[in-house]
């Protein structure tokens, strides 16, 4: 038996108590609504103007920085497992990795990637 | 003939699978709760002030009041928002936060294996960073379905920190990967018989504490709900019981935080000073629950962090200490190996 069969059974269950959460609200609570309710939250001001508009790219530079890095970082697991057998050509193999990841990093923190003002 | 015993076999199997998935939950939960009540004593005791004290004997019952409340508040949905992603988004949070639990062993597995983990995964701790990036979906479907400002706001900036801080928490446990030599939850606490990889890996968990604090969004990282800025963050539009699951599902990532944190560094269920007649359960518990003590206390001590600041430190400090603790270990693991 794989271990992964009584992984299902359980996310099965969760799925099943989240749904039953996520459903409960519309049964049990009372429902009085009115126009000023249903207003987007805005500091009990009239909402002044729709979310649409500009953004900093800064947010989105980081998110791609991060699919970048972090399937590097994915990448170091399988070698991190085996390190013990290995061995020294284990290490050489993940310098010559995190010299090639430095030197994108490098770039990026050159090129203000980091910058945050 | 061979097919009736399988069958035999295999009925009360997953009956077992079913009612341990029950009893963890309801565990989870009911931990859920305490752990709430549990925080807001202590922050009560840390500020001269007696905390929650009405409901019940001690406040005991104060989570079953808040419970009850959150069931019967009005659940409303802003006319500007998207009406299927805006109740997707706290279901999301939650099966994630809950999922976690499948793989996260409590103690030793005995005969019957009924205290181990619910399925002993030998990626475990690639499952358990695979849900946990799928729960901040939750959190940025929330903001931006809200069809409002703060909660956008608050959502691209829960999303930023978080990813900045889980590249440098996937990097921060490889050095616990290289001793263990393996990625299986089990397999690293056995690894620990001798020395808890607290003191090998004691860079590795300095960083794992910090980056776990801000991937739960909690003080002094808790930017995403910064009340004085952004009013509640992302879930400024919830109510009632949609705002619950967030708040469930917050706690719930507190508690895995804390007891990953027991399971790749304070030694799992190991004992402490030969202490072996306390039962694992017991010591693993009381590990991760000295963790969110911890959690708790950081929180009435130290003052919000400014935006720039957090994202400079994440990218510019923890990345490379994580790259460079794990070339250190690499090192040792290479010129003078333990074991294997």
């Amino acid at each position: 038996m794989t271990p992964y069969g009584p992984v299902a059974i359980y996310l099965a269950v969760a799925l099943a108590a989240a749904l039953l959460f996520t459903v409960l609200p519309g049964l049990m609570a009372q429902r009085k609504p009115n126009a000023v309710k249903s207003e987007a939250y805005e500091c009990g001001v009239e909402p002044t103007s729709d979310v649409s508009g500009r953004f900093p790219v800064r947010f989105y530079l980081i998110a791609m920085l991060f699919v970048v890095f972090d399937v590097e970082a994915a990448s170091f697991y399988p070698w991190a497992v085996q390190m013990h057998q290995l061995r020294v050509f284990g290490l050489l193999e993940m310098i010559v990795f995190v010299i090639v990841l430095g030197i994108g990093y490098a770039y990026v923190w050159k090129r203000g990637g980091f910058q945050w003002r | 003939m061979q097919a009736a015993a399988d069958l035999i076999n295999a009925v009360p199997f997953w009956l077992i699978v079913l009612v341990k998935s029950g009893i963890v939950l309801l565990v989870v939960i009911t931990t859920f709760a305490y752990s709430m009540l549990f925080e807001r004593k202590i922050m009560a005791w840390m500020q001269l002030r007696p905390g929650p004290n009405r409901v019940g004997p001690w406040g005991l019952m104060q989570p079953a009041a808040d419970a009850v409340k959150m069931m019967f508040k009005e659940d409303l949905t802003p006319n500007t928002a998207d009406p299927l992603i805006y109740k997707l988004a706290p279901f999301i949070s939650l099966i994630t936060a809950m999922g976690v639990f499948a793989v996260i062993p409590f103690a030793e597995p005995t005969g019957t294996g009924f205290f181990g983990a619910i399925g002993d995964v030998n990626a475990g701790i690639l499952f358990v960073f695979a849900l946990t990036s799928i729960g901040i979906y939750g959190i940025s479907l929330a903001g931006w379905s809200s069809g409002s400002k703060f909660p956008l706001l608050g959502s691209v900036r829960a999303t930023a920190q978080m990813i900045s801080y889980e590249l440098s928490m996937t990097l921060s446990v490889i050095g616990v990967l290289i001793l263990a030599g393996t990625t299986s939850l089990m397999g690293i606490v056995h690894a620990q018989d001798r020395v808890w990889f607290v003191i090998p890996q004691i860079l590795g968990f300095i960083i794992y504490v910090i980056t776990a604090v801000a991937e739960t969004n909690r003080a002094p990282f808790d930017l995403v709900e910064a009340e004085t800025e952004l009013v509640g963050g992302f879930h400024t539009e919830y109510s009632g019981l949609r705002f619950g699951l967030f708040f469930i599902a917050e706690y719930l990532n507190m508690i895995t935080v804390s007891c990953l944190a027991t399971l790749l560094f304070l030694g799992g269920w190991n004992a402490l000073f030969g202490l072996t007649f306390i039962p694992g359960l017991i010591w693993f518990l009381a590990k991760a629950g000295a963790f969110l003590f911890f959690y708790i206390w950081l929180r009435t001590t130290l003052p919000r962090f400014r935006y720039d600041r957090l994202m400079d430190f994440g990218w510019k400090v923890l990345f490379p200490a994580a790259t460079l603790n794990l070339v250190l270990t690499a090192v040792v693991v290479a010129f003078w190996p333990t074991n294997g």
